[in-house]
Formats: C-alpha cells, sequence, structure tokens
C-alpha cells in the first residue's frame, strides 16, 4: 500500500470467502475486489486512490450526483455479491482506512461487535415494504358523500362544507396511519426483526400520494415465501394502501449490532 | 416527477447490482443504514446529510425543489414534530393575513363612507376660517 491510496471496505463476513466469491468483482475505483482476514472475520476491501477517495475528495465527490449514483451501485453490488456466498455486514458507504493493518486492526477490535451482527443476520434477507395512501383522495370521497344533501351557495353550507372537508382529511389521515400501524404489526409477525423509517419525501418518491409506511424487515430465508404470501395478501387486506415491495437488500438496516429492534 | 431507476414494485434479485433499482432506495440504504464505524478516512456525518439534503434536491425537479423550499424536511408535518408545529403556525398565519386583509377592508370602507363627511366638515372650517378673517 502506498501512501496515496487507501482501502475501501464493502462488507465483513465471518466465514474463509470461498476466492471465486469475489473474483471478477470490481469495486468503486474498478480496482479488483480482494479479501482481508483476521480474528477469523473476513473484510471485503479494495484498494482505492486517494485523488478520489480521499478526505477531501469524498467531501466533494460526494457531492455530485452522478459520481455518488455509480459509487453507491458499485458498492451495493459488491455487498450483494459477497451476501450471496455467506452472512454479510454492510458496512455504510466511504468507510476507508490507509492500509490493510488498520482494517486487521478494527476487525479485532470489533470482533465482538461483528459476530453479534453477524449472528442476527445469518440465513436472513432484508425486505423493504412502503405503503402509500391517496388521502387526499380518500378525503374528497368522504366529503362529496357528506356534502351532497346540503344545500349549497349559502354561508353556512360553505362553512359547513369546509369543516367537513378538514374533517375528513383528518379522518383519511388517521385511518391510513392506523391501517399502516396495523400492517408493520402484521409483517413483524413474519419476520425475525423489522423497523419504520422515515418516509421517503415525495420528491424522491417521484409519487403524489402519501407514504404512510417506510417498514424494512430481516426475513429468514425458511420464510421469504411466506413474508411475501402475507405482502400479497396485504395488498387486498388494506383497502386504501398501496404496497411496494423491495428486495432482497443485503442486511443494511440490521448491520448494527447497537441498531436494535425498537 | 419521474426519479432514476423508476421504482419497481417487484422484487429483483440482488447480486444483479441493482441496476434497475430506484436510486433512492439504494441510496436510502448505502448512506443512511449499513455499519457505520469509524474510518481512518473521516466523512464527517453531518456532510453526507446534508449531501443527502442536496441530492433530493437534485433529483427533485427544480420546480419542486422551489415550491417545497430547501427546509422542506423540516416543514413537512411527516417527517419532522417541528413540521407539525410550523403547519399549525402555518394556519395562524394565515389566519393572520386573512385577518389583516379584512381589517383593512373594514378600514376602506368605513373611510369611504366617512368621506363625504369629512368634505362638508372642511368646508366648515374654511367658511369659518373666512368668517374669523372678516372679522379681523
Amino acid at each position: 500500500m502506498t501512501a496515496d491510496h487507501g482501502v475501501w471496505v464493502y462488507a465483513v463476513t465471518g466465514a474463509d470467502l470461498p476466492e471465486e466469491a469475489v473474483s471478477g468483482v470490481t469495486g468503486v475505483a474498478r480496482e479488483p475486489v480482494r479479501a482481508v482476514s483476521a480474528a477469523g472475520l473476513t473484510a471485503v476491501v479494495g484498494t482505492v486512490p486517494l485523488g478520489e477517495f480521499g478526505e477531501e475528495a469524498l467531501r466533494s465527490n460526494l457531492e455530485n450526483l452522478e459520481w455518488l449514483e455509480t459509487v453507491a451501485r458499485t458498492h451495493d453490488a459488491v455487498v450483494s455479491a459477497v451476501v450471496r456466498w455467506a452472512p454479510a455486514i454492510p458496512l455504510r458507504l466511504a468507510t476507508v482506512y490507509l492500509d490493510d493493518a488498520r482494517v486487521c486492526d478494527v476487525l479485532e477490535a470489533r470482533r465482538a461487535d461483528f459476530d453479534a451482527a453477524l449472528t442476527l443476520v445469518a440465513g436472513r434477507t432484508e425486505w423493504g415494504v412502503k405503503a402509500y395512501a391517496d388521502v387526499e383522495a380518500i378525503a374528497a370521497g368522504a366529503v362529496e358523500t357528506a356534502g351532497s344533501g346540503s344545500e349549497k351557495g349559502t354561508g353556512t353550507a360553505y362553512l359547513l362544507r369546509r369543516k367537513a372537508q378538514l374533517s375528513a382529511r383528518e379522518d383519511a389521515e388517521r385511518a391510513a396511519a392506523d391501517r399502516a400501524d396495523t400492517l408493520h404489526a402484521l409483517l413483524l409477525q413474519h419476520s425475525a426483526a423489522g423497523r419504520r423509517q422515515p418516509p421517503t419525501d415525495p420528491t424522491l418518491s417521484g409519487r403524489r400520494d402519501r407514504m404512510v409506511l417506510n417498514g424494512t424487515y430481516l426475513v429468514d430465508d425458511a420464510r421469504s415465501d411466506e413474508f411475501a404470501d402475507a405482502v400479497a395478501a396485504a395488498r387486498t387486506q388494506f383497502d386504501g394502501l398501496e404496497l411496494e415491495l423491495t428486495g432482497p437488500w443485503p442486511p443494511y438496516s440490521f448491520a448494527g449490532v447497537d441498531r436494535g429492534n425498537p | 416527477m419521474t426519479v432514476v431507476g423508476g421504482g419497481s414494485s417487484s422484487p429483483q434479485p440482488y447480486g444483479g447490482g441493482h441496476q434497475s433499482t430506484n436510486l433512492g432506495d439504494i441510496l436510502e440504504r448505502v448512506l443512511d443504514k449499513g455499519l457505520v464505524i469509524a474510518g481512518d478516512i473521516q466523512v464527517n456525518l453531518l456532510d453526507i446529510e446534508l449531501l443527502t439534503i442536496k441530492l433530493r434536491l437534485v433529483i427533485a425537479s427544480l420546480e419542486t425543489a422551489k415550491a417545497v423550499g430547501i427546509d422542506w424536511w423540516e416543514t413537512d408535518p411527516w417527517l419532522s414534530s417541528k413540521g407539525k408545529r410550523a403547519e399549525i403556525e402555518g394556519t395562524q398565519q394565515d389566519l393572520e393575513v386573512e385577518n389583516r386583509k379584512l381589517r383593512d377592508r373594514i378600514a376602506e370602507l368605513e373611510a369611504a363612507r366617512r368621506e363625504p363627511v369629512a368634505a362638508e366638515v372642511e368646508d366648515a372650517e374654511v367658511e369659518d376660517a373666512e368668517v374669523t378673517d372678516d372679522d379681523g
């Protein structure tokens, strides 16, 4: 390792990774991905130039959407390749060390944490479930029904209609939130762990309707069909919610030992 | 607005690099999740947060970004309690604005009603003054 290169860490796995697992896999700097082992753990790493992945370079490159997209997709691809061979802990993007020895230090120092996390994710896969509700449409429907009988044109009728609109919206939001709570509880029954995350902003999701559930679940591989069936059943059961299933994902959301099930 | 990747509703097998997966879905995981351990190369977490915010604005169409304002994540009641408060304050502000408009309108109407009277008073004063002048 030279001074102008660093070591980018993709994932940590407990097993001795077979060589073919990462042979032919290239990383964020188009570098061949390799394994660094210590303390019974294996870190999947790549040597990256600090000119592009050093502190200052990272800071500015991370602001570049095109660069970020390529790097994020590549990081995810490498992690996914590892996970197909063995249970692994994905590291957050841009974890860079000065050399292999430093990576070994971390494997030794954090061995207990890695072991605990590996135990949690072994034989399990992360699945994402998002639920959307068109609150406006539901509320508008309710007002339409409620307001059809009232006389229109007078001030009182206007005020009543306005009040109905506001309360219908509130009702619709509450109903959607309740259904999201129930859905989350239901999905937890089919998974080993799960958590709700803040909803993705509509500008990022590109959707007009409200995301009422942004859940992610760690599911036993033996129960993945059961989980998928539960989601499929929920599509019909939860009237007014539109469900989106994503995955399988490497266990990003369950990688940290401090991230217990809330 | 369209998001890069399009957001498929069907699950995809991993390993394919998630090439067709919604970029937002990937970033949500590789930036916000994954095991966080301190590297030798320090990238400030706050920087990353700043970045995702900027990124979200980049992904959003310019109009949307403008419409939602640069601090949308704070004002969205679904994202923060601060936003919920802001929404309530916003409603109050709207009411205040409406109140002010109504008060202005009333003042205007009252002024219009008073105007002819005021003019008469003025005339009267002028006459009075003339009278005084005559006296002097």
